[in-house]
């Protein structure tokens, strides 16, 4: 067996592993603070439904009271994470990939198993995302909002200048946590047959009978991770001009 | 015309008891109030509903005679649709600074004149300098708030609140968070700005200060003011058995 030609293709897979990885970063990174904003979402259509005073002792008190409270986006927001994080994410893959064909009969041909990758992770991490930016966004101290609310800050104002900012260099050990998992989880691509580095390695071991190239993916994942982490100390380095 | 009217504050917080309980507060320009009473007297409250980060349950606001606030029939307060010119009427500096943490000392001082009022940068920079040299902090400019003692960053405080160039500046307990040392630094800030004439309304425990700087003193205790007026008379000679009772424990 030629140990070049191996990792020639080993090296298709790793570029086909680092298209995934890039694209589901893109995309899932800011997903994920629209997923966030929507889980904090405090819109209450029917908080106007009589004040307390009104419905105490009235038959229907409990349940107008409990329609008051009632935040449709923060509720279907915390559903779609708690799917997400409560199902594997090669079964997500799946209906993505197969899902369009067995609900409306489309035909899959022109269907790039990329790009199903792609939906499906993107979406899976902006779910998680969403929760570490909400945990980020929380921490920030109410005495932030009050003073650019003083200040004049308008909503927006104060979200992109004053939190945001703040935000993101608290959340970024837990965000370069996700980001190398996300790495090793491009091999899960494999369920929809993506060629990238892990299916390929598997397919070569089976057909040469031999672990070597399960080794050198193991090899590949571990450099492409290393750049990883290494770009992500860098990057929280930079956030560091302030305490 | 009065630069702020606070008319019959009331302010409950669910299922406690009335914090505010009609409480009423003018002040002329170029005058120095001070706030004084025990903790959980309503006088924190009373400023943010002055400010507008704590929404009253009944009661009228108005800055320079525009109206922020006023009661409907039944007695239960309205905000005007678009506040924004009336937070520009005032400031406020907070007992823990609240500075943006990512934003060097210059950039805490000029962004909201900038970003809010709309001011060019040179100009909010020249203004923000000459803040900062007043403030004594000139070499500070590019230093982010970390890098500052606590009295330091309460002057920058001042000086963020003092770069929108209100009408009537407020102080929540400026000095509660520092040590008496730096205590001084701030509250001689605070006197040249009274000497400057300054509109002032200020939520302290420094008796003495109180006495020394403002024109007018108020005693709040339960969510009413007790008892108010000259500071001479109010702290030297008070007149309420309370706010008697209050002040043993404070002595020359």
């Amino acid at each position: 067996m030629d140990l070049g030609s191996v990792l020639q293709q080993l090296l298709v897979g790793l570029w086909a592993a680092v298209q995934l990885f890039a694209l589901t970063l893109v995309f899932s990174l800011p997903l994920g603070l629209l997923v966030a904003l929507g889980r904090m979402s405090s819109w209450a259509p029917l908080r106007h439904l009589g004040t307390e005073q009104e419905l105490a002792g009235k038959a229907n008190g409990k349940l107008v009271l409990a329609l008051r409270n009632f935040r449709p986006v923060q509720l279907i927001v915390k559903l779609f994470i708690s799917i997400l994080r409560g199902t594997p994410l090669m079964l997500q893959m799946m209906v993505v990939y197969f899902g369009p064909y067995y609900v409306f009969h489309v035909s899959l041909s022109g269907y790039s198993r990329l790009l199903a990758a792609v939906i499906a992770f993107s979406v899976n991490y902006a779910a998680y995302f969403a929760e570490i930016y909400r945990s980020g966004i929380q921490s920030i101290p109410q005495g932030q909002y009050e003073a650019a609310q003083v200040l004049g800050y308008s909503r927006s104002q104060t979200f992109f200048k004053i939190i945001l900012p703040q935000m993101v260099k608290r959340v970024l050990p837990s965000v370069t946590n996700e980001v190398i998992t996300l790495v090793k989880d491009t091999s899960l691509a494999f369920v929809i047959a993506y060629q990238e580095l892990f299916t390929i390695a598997k397919q070569i071991s089976a057909a040469k009978t031999t672990v070597m190239p399960l080794f050198v993916a193991g090899v590949f994942y571990f450099l492409f991770n290393s750049v990883v982490a290494w770009i992500m100390e860098r990057i929280e380095k930079r956030m560091n001009y302030y305490d | 015309m009065k630069v702020m009217e606070l008319n019959n504050v009331r302010k409950s917080f669910a299922g406690a008891p009335e914090v505010l309980k009609d409480i009423s507060i003018e002040v002329d320009k170029g005058e120095v109030v001070a706030i004084i009473g025990p903790s959980g007297s309503g006088k924190s409250t009373l400023l943010r509903c002055a400010t507008l980060l704590t929404e009253m349950d009944g009661g009228e606001l108005s800055y320079s005679g525009e109206r922020a606030a006023w009661n409907d029939e039944n007695g239960k307060t309205v905000y005007a649709k678009d506040l924004k010119k009336i937070r520009s009427y005032f400031g406020l500096v907070f007992q823990n600074f609240n500075l943006f943490p990512h934003y060097t000392v210059l950039k805490n001082l000029i962004d909201a004149p900038i970003s809010v009022a709309g001011r060019n940068k040179t100009e909010a920079e020249a203004a923000a300098r000459d803040l900062l040299m007043k403030m004594g902090l000139s070499d500070k400019a590019n230093c982010y708030p970390c890098q500052l003692s606590g009295g330091q960053q309460q002057r920058v405080a001042i000086a963020r609140a003092l770069a929108m160039k209100p009408e009537i500046l407020f102080f929540d307990e400026p000095t509660s968070a520092l040590d008496p040392e730096l205590t001084g630094e701030i509250l001689k800030v605070i006197r040249q700005l009274a000497e400057e004439k300054m509109t002032m309304v200020i939520v302290t425990h420094e008796m003495a200060f109180a006495r020394d700087v403002a024109d007018r003193v108020i005693f709040m205790d339960g969510g009413v003011i007790v008892e108010q007026g000259d500071p001479k008379s109010v702290i030297g000679d008070p007149k309420e058995e309370r706010t008697k009772q209050f002040l043993s424990r404070f002595s020359n």
